[in-house]
């Protein structure tokens, strides 16, 4: 009986082991072909770029108190110049400013979303995938009611119940894209779940957790990085779409969208209001786009959805 | 067929959404000023005092009567609004997919056949350009310099002020004004949707670009078009028959999902335009809680996408009789 | 002279840029076939028979490929200077070939007719500049053409999808096509090894009556022995980009004198027992760092110094039995 504890044991180690390793060369190999694709760099610095404005955007920026309700009519409607890079908006408040700031938002907006959506997400399509049968039906049908809408109306029915503000959008945003990686893991699930190595596990005798932790979860890990990349352009294009028609980020902040909405009244004469947050919301996505497409190639992941 | 399982999935879900929550749409609907007594009365007459299963299935069944429950903003049966602004929104979409067919595939196409030449890298960067602007970027920087810049559209709106609508035979101007020989008005009609429908196209331009480019790449390498080529089949035949076929089924899936990003577009778009279509009512009814008027909506584009994917399937079938025959097998 | 041999290849070398650095694949083949032989050109798998193949076609695109030669010339025309209107013309109307692989051949969302059509209507149209054919001529050649590969009903096969039909009928239907246009020269690419033995068997009596019927010259590609004894009169033997012996077929079988040649006999089991069948030692080799001199070496029981120096060139043992080998050029050496 202990003899056969150990053996378990020992074999368990050795697979975690060669587990690891074989992650580590991956990673390795992945690295080296991800510094040769211009496409993942280019994604990868305009990301990187935005992440560091946004994280320095309290230091950095010449009027802080832009970000949020203040007021200086004298100065309004500047057009770009050396005072305001961006110009200035409706009641005076520097436009740069307000964008770097708006692209906090617009981050913090990807992070939270995402975070709450892709383990939720992720969780339910192993289940769903591994234990096949009726769980998969249940789960695979919700999930299609989730889906029967694109994001950006679903969004907007659910945000039709409650007080537009931003959290609300987020909430909305993230109650409908877990249904997006619940389905790609499900569909990986299934078919790794069917490999020998799954069933060298089941019949050493793991106990399910282990298996899917262990087994699929590793083989879903691309295919699921790469989706979070791409997510995090779509996610930040709804959130934008949402505060444009009013029902996301409320002013005074400085959504990027809702600048973009109010901006929009005054065209074509001021247009600087319109065309930095759209040229700046517009840099971030393409970033974020570029990096998945360059993440896919490296990862060699096959095409699972979106 | 389940997917009209889906569908009833999805007007429970939101149902309950809508009617579960804070907020009383009585009041909503009253304003602010209305008395205790009025709302009450509303509520009683809106039937929002029986239990929430009930209501439910007074609505649904009110459906399949034709009713849609009244609108709290325009006092009438939401079915007849939509009913109003729906073609609108139908033409919008329409000829937006009719861009991303006549760009996209093309596009997707040359790409792959010019693989890695400057043509499809400018190609490859058109796509990712599109697939990341957002669309009412697109429909406000096409404003900005077509309208504005150029005044070659114009702004907002279908028609001019003072054109006189088409005779309604189908709800789609373009159609109609055709149909009635009214050819200024046809011109006219024209010049409107122009800009509006570009930018809802532009996410689906992206996507079919790179999706047909991808396919495209794919069958070319495949050993059937060498041997097309060694029979002395000329190149031009070899690419748009010989390839084009086969690539496209991956473009035809998508095209089900693109048809999904359109109708998403179309939301933002004819708020930038002014389009007085079902999406912008749709928006309104959602800044007013009017949500007799939301379930329409939604009950209607959830509706869309059942027959577009059925279409969408059946159409593929059509193009592949590798799937038509296989499906006949089992 | 020149109009003696339908296919005549001289010193060709086939170089391809990879990524890995230069992959000198074709190192100096030479190859002649005269009008209506059938000749046959053996080897085992990534010699070069394919490479060899596509530069006759005209089909090695030419980055990443880089040729080099003295003559490549297909019925006193230079192939490979050809402009791609003038290749097209030649295609499938002068030169044809028949591909290894019916399942992947033949597009699997067009039917057969149409297919056989476009074939059939795209060879007319180069030739003839005036006359079109009319749709019913082409469908009149399209039936005749279907009959004489004997397959039976034809009217019915030209309205099936390629899923339809067996892989026997299918490789019948690519021989069709590729014959219809009368070519004078076919090259015949391992035809028949993606099938049963016994249909292949079938479509190689089929396609050696079609050719001998019709007076066409024929390439025959293959790694089988039986196969190229059977059906061609003549044979070259490739080994890793080099021609090492070249005879007809019944002197070659009966007297190999290349030791590549006598290896591979020797690994053919035999149905009548006795001994087992040995293979060669060794591997065909990177070409990105082909052995030097004669590539066999490496794998040859009786190498020598110089063969690893210098490549040998093609010398003569007997009429029309020639061989590169520095075996035989000593002896021939010490004989005079």
């Amino acid at each position: 009986m202990e003899a056969k504890q150990r053996v378990l044991s020992s074999v368990n180690l050795e697979l975690t082991e060669t587990w690891w390793m074989a992650f580590k060369d991956k990673i390795g190999r992945s690295w080296y072909r991800f510094r040769r694709n211009p496409i993942s760099l280019t994604g990868a610095s305009m990301v990187l770029l935005v992440i560091l404005l946004a994280t320095l955007a309290p230091y950095i920026t010449p009027y802080p108190e832009a970000a949020g309700g203040f007021t200086d009519f004298p100065n309004a409607f500047q057009p770009p110049g050396k005072a305001h890079w961006f110009g200035t908006d409706a009641i005076g408040r520097d436009l740069f400013t307000r964008v770097l700031f708006g692209y906090r938002i617009s981050l913090m907006l990807a992070v939270v979303v995402l975070s709450i959506s892709v383990p939720f997400g992720v969780i339910l399509g192993l289940t769903a995938g591994y234990f096949g049968g009726k769980i998969e039906t249940v789960i695979m049908r919700i999930t299609d009611v989730f889906l029967a809408l694109p994001p950006l109306v679903m969004a907007l029915a659910i945000c039709a119940s409650f007080t537009p503000t931003i959290e609300v959008a987020m909430l909305a945003v993230a109650s409908i894209w877990w249904t997006w990686h619940c389905r790609l893991v499900d569909s990986i699930a299934r078919s790794v779940k069917t490999e020998e190595f799954v069933q060298a596990s089941q019949v050493i005798g793991d106990n399910h957790f282990r298996i899917l932790f262990k087994d699929i979860l590793p083989n879903c890990a691309s295919a699921v990085i790469v989706k979070i990349t791409l997510d995090a352009g779509f996610v930040i294009l709804v959130g934008a779409g949402l505060s444009f028609l009013g029902l996301g980020v409320q002013p005074p902040k400085p959504g990027l969208g809702t600048m973009i909405s109010y901006g929009s009244m005054y065209l074509p004469e001021k247009w600087w209001m319109t065309v930095f947050p759209s040229f700046a919301i517009f840099f971030l996505i393409l970033g974020f786009n570029l990096l998945g497409d360059g993440l896919r190639d490296m990862l060699d992941v096959e095409a699972g959805g979106s | 067929m389940y997917s009209i399982l889906v569908l009833v999935g999805l007007s429970i879900l939101i149902f309950i959404i809508a009617r579960m929550l804070p907020g009383n749409p009585a009041r909503l609907a009253l304003g602010p000023f209305a008395s205790g007594e009025q709302v009450e009365h509303l509520s009683h007459k809106m039937g929002m005092d029986k239990p929430l299963p009930l209501q439910y299935w007074t609505y649904i069944t009110g459906i399949f009567h034709g009713d849609f429950s009244l609108s709290f903003q325009t006092r009438r049966n939401v079915r007849l609004d939509i009913a109003h602004y729906l073609p609108a929104t139908l033409e919008l979409v329409i000829v937006a997919i009719l861009w991303v067919l006549v760009i996209g595939v093309p596009l997707g196409v040359l790409s792959a056949r010019y693989k890695d030449s400057w043509l499809d890298n400018v190609m490859r960067v058109i796509a990712f350009i599109g697939v990341a602007v957002p669309p009412f970027v697109v429909g406000l920087i096409g404003q900005f310099v077509f309208s504005y810049g150029l005044g070659i559209f114009p702004t907002t709106g279908r028609l001019g002020l003072l054109t006189p609508k088409p005779p309604s035979y189908t709800g789609l101007f373009l159609l109609d004004s055709l149909i009635a020989g009214e050819f200024s008005v046809f011109k006219d009609a024209l010049q409107h949707i122009i800009l509006p429908s570009f930018a809802v196209a532009m996410t689906g331009i992206g996507q079919i670009t790179r999706i047909t480019r991808g396919s495209m790449i794919d069958v070319l390498s495949k050993d059937y078009i060498e041997a097309a080529e060694a029979f002395g089949i000329p190149n031009r035949y070899t690419t748009f028959k010989y390839a084009l076929k086969p690539s496209f089924i991956p473009p035809l899936t998508i095209l089900g999902l693109t048809f999904a990003s359109q109708l998403s577009n179309a939301f933002l778009v004819e708020t930038v335009f002014a389009w007085p279509g079902m999406a912008k009512y749709g928006v309104r009814a959602i800044l007013r809680k009017d949500f007799n008027a939301v379930m329409g909506v939604v009950l209607i584009v959830g509706l869309a996408f059942v027959v577009v994917n059925f279409i969408v399937d059946m159409l593929a079938g059509y193009v592949d009789p590798r799937i038509r025959l296989k499906e006949g097998e089992g | 002279m020149e109009d003696r041999h339908i296919l005549d290849i001289q010193d060709l070398h086939v170089y391809f840029r990879v990524y890995e650095g230069v992959s000198y694949v074709l190192d100096g083949i030479y190859l002649h076939i005269a009008r209506g032989e059938r000749v046959g050109l053996v080897g085992e798998t990534g010699c070069g028979k394919t490479v060899t193949m596509k530069t006759v076609m005209g089909m090695l695109k030419s980055p990443p490929a880089i040729i080099r030669y003295d003559k490549v010339s297909l019925d006193g025309q230079d192939i490979l200077k050809m402009s791609p209107k003038e290749l097209l013309r030649v295609k499938g109307t002068k030169i044809s070939m028949i591909f290894q692989d019916p399942m992947n051949a033949l597009n699997p969302v067009f039917t057969v007719g149409e297919q056989l059509y476009d074939v059939i209507r795209f060879a007319q149209k180069r030739l003839d500049n005036e006359k079109n054919p009319s749709q019913k001529e082409i469908h009149d050649r399209g039936i005749a053409i279907l009959k004489e590969v004997r397959l039976p009903d034809p009217e019915r096969i030209m309205g099936n999808y390629p899923l339809e039909l067996s892989g026997g009928m299918r490789q019948r239907v690519l021989i069709a096509m590729a014959l219809v246009n009368e070519p004078s020269f076919l090259i015949a690419d391992e035809p028949g090894t993606a099938l049963d033995v016994t249909i292949q068997d079938q479509i190689l009596n089929l396609l050696k009556e079609l050719v001998e019927n019709r007076g066409i010259s024929v390439l025959l590609i293959s790694h089988n022995l039986g196969v190229v004894r059977e059906t061609t009169e003549r044979a070259y033997i490739m080994y890793a980009g080099q021609i090492v012996e070249t005879a007809p077929v019944d002197l070659l079988f009966e007297n190999p004198v290349h030791p590549y040649t006598q290896g591979l006999l020797a690994s053919v089991p035999s149905l009548t027992g006795g001994e087992i069948a040995e293979g060669i030692p060794g591997m065909v080799p990177d070409y990105t760092v082909a052995p030097s001199g004669c590539r066999f070496h490496p794998r040859c029981t009786h190498s020598m110094s110089i063969c690893s120096e210098k490549k040998p060139s093609l010398t003569m043992i007997e009429p029309d039995h020639y061989v590169a080998c520095y075996l035989y050029t000593e002896q021939k050496e010490q004989n005079e």
